[in-house]
């Protein structure tokens, strides 16, 4: 994983409000076996008619979409399933970044995992945000995340929430099984007290 | 032991399965079951290789194919040649690791949260992952079970752990008796058109309450399965004696003394009196009506009796732009009855209502009657051991006598990645979990419904509320 830290970036704005998985990338291209050329399917079947061709009023359609690193969306984004091909496909679009009010649990998670930034602010800022998208749509943010805040343009800074956990991770941009397999004798211990008393492998 | 403070069935079991707390780190908790299915796995699996790491614990680990399997003649060669490949990469990868896999022929094949608890693989007390988020179902079980991304199925096969944080405790009390022809699918949908998709976001429901204690181990699952859909990660219902005469006697659970020395185990897993919840929200069952949804989510719900809501009554813009444009998808009216509505399909299925007693309730209402012919009725057993007990019982003799087409096991129409799928405007009653855009087919428009107004639905040919056919 590269490692995360600071970006200035344009900000495509789309407010709406539980902005699901299946929205993000709709299941029929869930049957791929690897995280290859995985653009195509962001946000799909609002980006394309059914004979593939781009919808022109759809945002991520635009001009100001080109090389926008931040999206900004409405609350409980990422709803629905656990499919990581969710964060797959928004940073193959090319999102590092998404700014919202909250996010579903799963999907934070997930996107935690693969260096894309849920950035959660208030409710007044998320507006503000909208706002000035709206109005300016060459306006540029910078998220920061060892100072984990997004600078507006007039240079107010506003604090986002992450566990230093994860911070850490994603400023070293590793992955955090190493963690976990430090822990070997932790685990050994906890599976002496705990066997399997009927494994799995019976069924067979 | 009392000098504990009382703690909730959540906390027992997390307690119990913590196995490193490090300060300003997550927790590793330890995973007693992990399940696999073909969707999300490959990408973990190629992890495990290009780091050259083993499955630490096959005997913990059990793998099913459901999510892209046909539920046609299964003798014929699957024609979609991705899902043909992602199918053949499960069985690759399982054979490599040395995992138990139930593939297609297999009699143990069905939906990953089907066959846990049919196969007693499900016990209480258990932490249990998938790459599913409805893996909450299992925690019907007393088991805290839930869905995790492919990042975290990689660290679990390579670990048996899982990095987590504590979610906070959510009590969802729901007192009194359900009338007839209300069921556990109405209560979860009335509980999320409460609450909203994002009400339970960042805590695990327990389910509490006399009208829970009098549900079916399979109606409860119906239930904590669907806690997702309420923005919670795992729901759960304490452990009692009608989760043991449910468990007695599977195939995984222990035997003989060890069994007497579980359950008194299990007993102990209910919340301690005192025990407090961060959030608590009631429900009267006596006053549930079923329910159905209307819009692109699973919160957009209302009593089949009633009307979708207007733009007027809802308090923010948010929401109004939510309900237009979920309206506009759905081609419906703000204002207007669900009642009467046609329907193109009805799906009875999914890992929600796939289950034995959903198909014998949706049989009671179809024995003896006729779907109506504009209606395609889809009835899709949850696993090999259910469609051997529905074979017992009649029940494919009777679903095709009244019209329905009676299937092969899978997830098929919940999430139409084998080719069920609704065609664009085409409406469906689906006792699946998700209404979203698309989900069940691109263009494709579901209202989310229990096993009675589904079947209720296929006789009439539009929504319909079953308690005129009881």
């Amino acid at each position: 994983m590269e490692p995360v830290n600071s970006f200035t970036s344009r900000v495509v704005p789309l407010p709406n409000e539980n902005i699901d998985t299946d929205i993000i990338i709709p299941a029929r291209f869930l049957k791929i076996t690897d995280k290859a050329n995985m653009e195509q399917y962001c946000f799909h079947d609002w980006r394309f008619d059914s004979a593939g061709k781009p919808r022109l009023d759809f945002i991520l359609n635009q001009t100001r979409a080109k090389g926008a690193k931040i999206l900004l969306v409405g609350k409980n984004f990422g709803t629905g399933s656990s499919r990581e091909h969710a964060p797959w496909t928004l940073m193959a679009f090319g999102f590092r970044a998404i700014i919202s009010l909250s996010f579903a649990d799963i999907f934070r998670s997930n996107a935690l995992k693969n260096g894309l930034l849920p950035v959660e602010l208030p409710a007044s800022t998320c507006s503000e945000l909208f706002e000035l998208a709206e109005k300016n749509p060459a306006m540029e943010l910078t998220v920061d995340l060892a100072s984990q805040s997004v600078k507006l343009p007039n240079g107010r800074s506003v604090e986002f929430p992450i566990d230093n956990f994860s911070k850490k991770c994603l400023l070293e941009g590793v992955d955090q099984l190493g963690y976990i397999l430090k822990q070997e004798k932790h685990i050994q211990a906890f599976e002496q007290a705990h066997p399997v008393t009927v494994p799995t492998s019976q069924l067979q | 032991m009392n000098n504990l403070p009382p703690r909730t069935l959540f906390e027992k079991i997390w307690d119990k399965h913590v196995v490193q707390d490090e300060m300003d780190c997550p927790s590793v908790l330890y995973i007693d079951l992990h399940l696999v299915h073909e969707v999300t796995s490959p990408q973990a699996f190629q992890g495990l290789r290009e780091k050259g790491l083993i499955v630490r614990q096959v005997g913990r680990t059990v793998a099913t194919a459901d999510h892209s399997v046909p539920t046609t003649d299964r003798s014929l060669p699957i024609t979609d040649s991705m899902a043909a490949n992602q199918l053949r990469q499960l069985e690759i990868n399982c054979r490599e690791f040395g995992i138990p896999h139930f593939g297609i022929g297999n009699p143990h094949q069905g939906i990953v949260h089907v066959i846990g608890p049919e196969l007693g693989l499900t016990q209480p007390g258990m932490t249990i992952v998938c790459g599913d988020s409805h893996t909450a179902t299992h925690g019907a079980l007393g088991a805290l079970a839930f869905g995790i991304g492919t990042t975290e199925v990689e660290h679990v096969l390579a670990t048996q752990c899982l990095l987590q944080r504590k979610s906070k405790t959510f009590e969802v009390r729901v007192d009194g008796q359900l009338r007839s022809g209300v069921t556990s699918k109405d209560i979860i949908l009335a509980l999320i058109a409460k609450i909203g998709v994002g009400g339970g976001v960042g805590s695990i429901f327990e389910f509490t309450g006399s009208a829970i204690r009098a549900l079916s181990m399979e109606a409860r699952m119906t239930i904590c399965n669907m806690s997702i859909e309420g923005g919670a990660r795992a729901g759960l219902i304490a452990p009692d004696e009608i989760t043991f005469e449910y468990l007695h006697g599977r195939p995984f659970v222990p035997k003989n003394a060890a069994w007497d020395e579980s359950v008194k185990l299990w007993r102990q897993l209910p919340g301690d009196v005192g025990a407090t919840y961060d959030t608590q929200v009631i429900l009267d069952a006596n006053k549930l009506e079923p329910m159905i949804t209307y819009g692109t989510n699973p919160g957009m719900g209302i009593p089949i009796t009633g009307s979708i809501p207007t733009l007027e009554s809802l308090e923010d813009d948010s929401s109004r732009r939510a309900l237009a444009r979920a309206l506009e998808y759905m081609n419906l009216s703000p204002g207007k009855r669900l009642l009467g509505h046609p329907v193109d399909v009805v799906f009875i299925g999914s890992c929600t209502n796939s289950r034995i007693s959903d198909l014998r309730a949706a049989a009671g209402i179809l024995k003896g009657r006729k779907v109506n012919p504009k209606v395609r009725v889809m009835v899709v057993p949850g696993s090999e051991q259910v469609k051997r007990q529905a074979k017992q019982e009649g029940l494919p003799e009777l679903f095709r006598a009244a019209g329905c087409e009676w299937r092969e096991p899978g997830c098929s129409m919940c999430i139409a990645m084998n080719g069920d799928e609704l065609r664009p405007g085409q409406y469906c009653v689906s006792t699946s979990n998700r209404n979203f855009e698309g989900r069940q087919g691109i263009g494709g428009r579901t209202f989310l419904a229990s096993p009675l107004t589904a079947a209720a639905t296929a006789i009439e040919g539009c929504i319909s509320d079953v308690r005129t056919l009881l």
